[in-house]
């Protein structure tokens, strides 16, 4: 096992030097970084001496090795709209973020695996096909025009929420549903089918035959089992939603990571989105490291590398 | 005897002596028999009409302002006229015939980044899948490293740094997405290659590309073609996401993601310009994740069993 997690860690370290690399590189796909970063209406003079201070002018080798080590210290140069690192202003939005994508992966687990595991085990039943409309609503239903219509209702018409911002705590609420609805859908749906597989398996038709409870069948040999593939889920879902939080930040003005790096795009200010997309990557890359190494914890039967 | 002769049939759709008409027809009875299916094909069928017929359809010029009537009400709120069913927008354009044109942006777009990432996908996942070893190490590394990053802010960032236009945004979803392809088709070229038909035509000293092209290629279509019908839904939402950041096909360009960006901005004052283009993406991405329920059922009978 500490093989398996030594390996991990290895790969680990090896996905956030291939972030880096694609990092550094996209900012020159159109072969200048120094016109992309700088105002269309910039003189050639204004340009050339951009690229002399920002050193876009040495090899590019040159230049990646200098991202390279001053990344990994953190360090991504300045904002170019605030002149302070971009660092700083990074960190000081990720909690935000973070506390956004945590309460919307809370409660879409809190209401999808119950309705799941009800699909599951009664296939047909109202609950079920109430399971499945969630689902379904999940996965066809923009999220971030359902934010949109739902800031008319609740906060426009009724009052009830606060349209954007992040002031009170009610403020959270609006956000994290919609953030929530996607990963609710898919959590549902794979919970239902990882019950209706395992029921189906040999393992239960012995238990059944033994005669043992059906309430201890469904705890100890069902549940444990449908909990393999939804860790794994959850553990991508999060992902997702930090990247897909952009759009429901923007709808909240909800002052995180997602927000700001809308700003940058229109600032032009390319190191700063250099600097979220490396910061909101690695804390993707963590999480989805935790839940592999939960993985190995909660299943038995995977003994990496042992 | 006879029945139990149809019960088997029933669960072997690929079967190799079933003629392409056999087949349609087996696709057309399952298909009666599942109706949420048929409402998906119907859904399906509107879009593809609106985006084909955008022209004969649409009542104005998608393009065409008219200040005097602007921010116009839909026909049944009191204010609107039927002469604009859904309303006009900020610049007096009628807000249906907007609709229809950008089924077919969304579509064009769709069918083509899933043509694009399809393609691409099919050929790296084949490669590493058949021939393992340290190039599949190396192809797998990396469609896993773009598989685990946050996709939708890097899709974000690449659109930003490309710029606006439909190209580019075919562009972006055909590469970005291309790996959820390859890793689909490594995964069933793994499981078919070690099928015993493969291995006979191995021992009958087949080449490689004709175990390819004849034994392998055929059966991914199935599953592929199910991940494409759910991707072309998913890259609707992405270019209504795009579009709604200002970062998708030029602003003149009736596209759902560009109206509901502007739809954001008259939110309060103006709500139909955000609602309509928001149930149009709704309606087609239903139609499409019906579908797409119905092929998997259809073509993985393995999946049928699981699901009741």
């Amino acid at each position: 096992m500490q093989r398996y997690f030594l390996s991990r860690f290895i790969q680990s370290v090896l996905l956030l030097f291939g972030v880096l690399l694609l990092v550094f590189l996209l900012v020159r796909v159109t072969g200048d970084p120094a016109r992309l970063m700088m105002p269309r209406e910039a003189t050639t003079e204004e340009v050339e001496t951009f690229r002399e201070a920002m050193g876009f002018n040495r090899p590019v080798l040159v230049q990646f090795w200098d991202f390279l080590s001053k990344a990994i210290r953190g360090d991504f140069g300045e904002s170019l709209h605030y002149r302070t690192p971009a660092m700083k202003l990074v960190l000081e939005r990720l909690p935000a973020t973070l506390w956004l994508a945590s309460v919307a992966l809370l409660y879409a687990m809190l209401v999808a695996i119950p309705l799941g595991l009800i699909g599951g085990f009664k296939p047909g039943s109202l609950a079920d096909l109430f399971g499945r409309l969630v689902a379904l609503s999940g996965q066809s239903i923009p999220n971030f025009w359902l934010a949109m219509m739902l800031i008319l209702l609740f906060a426009v018409r009724l009052g009830w929420f606060p349209s954007f911002g992040r002031d009170e705590w009610k403020s959270v609420i609006m956000p994290a549903f919609v953030l929530g609805l996607p990963t609710m859908g898919r959590i549902v749906r794979l919970t239902r089918s990882s019950v209706l597989e395992i029921r189906s398996e040999d393992f239960i038709r012995t238990a059944y035959s033994k005669g043992l409870d059906p309430r201890v069948i469904y705890i100890k040999h069902v549940l444990r089992n449908v909990l393999i593939p939804l860790v794994s889920m959850i553990g991508v879902s999060f992902g997702y939603m930090l990247g897909g939080s952009i759009y429901i930040e923007a709808v909240f003005a909800w002052p995180g990571t997602g927000q700001l790096i809308q700003l940058a795009i229109g600032w032009r200010d390319f190191p700063l989105v250099q600097a979220i997309a490396v910061f909101v990557s690695v804390a993707v890359l963590t999480l989805n490291l935790l839940t592999d190494m939960a993985y190995v914890i909660i299943d038995p039967r995977i003994r990496y590398g042992d | 005897m006879a029945t139990n002769r149809a019960a088997h049939a029933e669960d072997s759709f690929l079967d190799i002596k079933r003629t392409f008409w056999d087949r349609l027809v087996y696709a057309g009875q399952f298909l009666l028999r599942d109706r949420s299916g048929i409402i998906g094909l119907l859904l399906f069928l509107v879009v593809v009409i609106a985006a084909v017929f955008s022209p004969q359809l649409s009542p104005y010029n998608p393009l065409s302002q008219d200040l005097r009537n602007s921010k116009l009400p839909p026909g049944w709120v009191e204010g609107g006229s039927w002469d604009h069913p859904f309303g006009t927008d900020s610049l007096g354009r009628d807000i249906f015939s907007r609709i229809i044109y950008g089924a077919r942006v969304s579509l064009t777009i769709s069918f083509f980044g899933v043509l694009m990432a399809g393609g691409i996908g099919l050929i790296i996942g084949t490669f590493a899948g058949y021939f393992g070893g340290r190039v599949d190490a190396v192809i797998m590394g990396v469609v896993n490293l773009i598989l685990s990053l946050p996709y939708l802010l890097f899709v974000v960032f690449i659109a930003a740094i490309l710029g606006r236009s439909l190209l580019n945004v075919i562009l972006i979803f055909g590469i970005t997405d291309a790996p959820l392809f390859a890793r689909i088709t490594r995964g069933e070229v793994l499981r078919i290659r070690e099928l015993g038909y493969v291995e006979s035509a191995n021992s009958a000293g087949a080449r490689w590309d004709r175990i390819i092209f004849d034994h392998i290629l055929p059966n991914l279509i199935g599953p592929l073609i199910t991940v494409a019908t759910f991707e072309v839904s998913a890259m609707i939402f992405y270019e209504a996401g795009l579009g709604f950041l200002g970062l998708s096909v030029p602003p003149t360009v009736p596209s759902w993601g560009n109206m509901l960006s502007v739809g954001r901005q008259y939110l309060v004052n103006a709500p139909w310009l955000a609602t309509f283009p928001g149930l149009a993406i709704m309606f087609t991405s239903l139609g499409m994740n019906l579908l797409g329920d119905w092929l998997r059922d259809v073509l993985d009978p393995r999946l049928r069993r699981a699901r009741k």
